[in-house]
């Protein structure tokens, strides 16, 4: 049976994680390549890597950071932040990551999802959305969730899919840093709107926020930054607590 | 020396960090004696069947896999192209298995992605490793299960995990990705 997946994302700032990270494991909790290898070893089932620099003068960095994570990292990992171009994720790709995922570039330029499919293969290709709920319904954000584009969640998670985008990821920006669990309804109706798989975020607190997510909605995945980073849930912690849920899990 | 085929698919680096991790030196090349020498070739790849088997064509490649008589191993798209055909374009692959590759029917999410257990292992490939361990899948296509079968792996659909025929080796699962089981995998095959 195909196992739901766990995914640590870090978030990187000039080749280093950013967010105070601290294990008493780890010599320099900064690196990304240690802190990448000790969540793999954990049990960490795929890894996300955000760039928040994402400048033009830092994506040389930035793929040096993927050359050297591809070196040691033995498990399946996703770099986004800042990419514009079928360049930008071309550099990536060939550096060594296994995808690359797209935001508010995918929005401003839908052909850019195409592109990416075309030319590297929608396995290749992580979309992002981030979503935020006005009145009674979810809309599209972007640019870290300043701008609201007026594009219904569904709308947009359809569209990206028919583009070519081989995942989507869905952070709901009501949850995000509220640590009271994911957005379930509206990430499980993306979900079945799409045939392609959905990875939630935004909302895990607790172990049973995975729990939840994954006895009451289809989602393939769920991606949890600081819970992690903080050590209030180890990986193995937590997915021991869903193995005796019945859940499956690696 | 390890040969990796180079041609227009994905996931090349991987495969090339992963055995250089195992500590065996590598070489990624599309050249005939080169590839002719080695001790082992590995035939990795994500991507498009037809696309990819035009490049082969185009190159040469497909005659030079097909003679190659070291130990081979075809990883994703490459175990794919090993087989007969391919409804990925509908392609004419390169035949070593008695194999048809088919697309997955939409029933669950397609693409398969992500961890999934193995079952019926007939390999040497599998020393170490037991019925049920989980490897890292990624694909939208899949090859029929026969006698070339060495594992199973069931989504909507049981279908090949591994194959295996005379000196070909092949997994639809990507070892370089599938953490300590998947290097132990590779170990055995470069190993052999």
């Amino acid at each position: 049976m195909l196992k739901k997946r766990i995914i640590p994302c870090l978030d990187i700032k000039d080749g280093r994680v950013v967010k105070g990270v601290q294990f008493l494991e780890l010599k320099d909790a900064g690196n990304p390549v240690e802190l990448a290898s000790f969540y793999s070893k954990n049990g960490a089932d795929e890894l996300v890597f955000l760039d928040i620099s994402a400048t033009l003068e830092k994506r040389k960095t930035l793929a040096e950071m993927v050359t050297q994570l591809s070196k040691e990292i033995n498990i399946p990992f996703t770099v986004g932040g800042g990419i514009q171009s079928v360049e930008d994720a071309k550099l990536l790709l060939q550096s060594g990551a296994d995808k690359v995922s797209i935001n508010s570039a995918a929005v401003l330029n839908p052909n850019l999802i195409a592109q990416i499919s075309d030319a590297f293969g929608s396995q290749s290709l992580v979309v992002a959305i981030d979503i935020k709920k006005t009145g009674n319904d979810w809309y599209v954000f972007i640019k870290g969730g300043s701008e609201s584009t007026g594009i219904l969640a569904i709308d947009w998670a359809k569209k990206a899919e028919a583009l070519g985008a081989g995942e989507l990821l869905v952070t709901s920006m009501n949850n995000d840093g509220s640590k009271n669990g994911f957005a379930l309804e509206i990430t499980n109706a993306i979900s079945q709107a799409v045939c392609i798989p959905v990875i939630a975020s935004g909302g895990a607190g607790t172990a049973d926020h995975f729990t939840e997510l994954f006895q009451k909605t289809e989602i393939s995945a769920g991606l949890a930054a600081s819970i992690f980073h903080f050590n209030e849930v180890p990986i193995s912690t937590l997915k021991n607590v869903l193995k005796t849920q019945k859940i499956p899990i690696r | 020396m390890i040969a990796i085929v180079k041609y227009n698919a994905g996931n090349i680096t991987s495969v090339k960090n992963a055995v250089e991790r195992l500590g065996y030196s590598c070489v990624v090349t599309d050249d005939e004696t080169l590839l002719k020498q080695a001790d082992k070739v590995i035939f990795p790849g994500v991507g498009e069947a037809s696309t990819a088997m035009n490049y082969l064509k185009e190159k040469g490649l497909d005659e030079v896999i097909k003679n190659l008589t070291q130990p081979v191993l075809g990883i994703c798209l490459g175990q794919q192209l090993l087989c007969q055909f391919s409804e990925e374009g509908n392609t004419e692959c390169l035949g070593i298995f008695d194999a048809t590759v088919k697309r997955f029917e939409p029933k669950l999410k397609v693409p398969h992605m992500g961890w999934n257990n193995i079952s019926d292992l007939n390999s040497v490939l599998y020393n170490g490793i037991s019925d049920q361990d989980d490897f890292y899948f990624v694909h939208s296509y899949y090859a029929e299960i026969g006698k070339e079968t060495t594992a199973i792996c069931n989504y909507i659909v049981p279908f090949s995990a591994s194959m295996e025929k005379d000196n070909f080796f092949a997994t639809q699962f990507h070892p370089e990705k599938s953490s300590s089981l998947g290097e132990q995998l590779l170990l055995n095959f470069l190993k052999l």
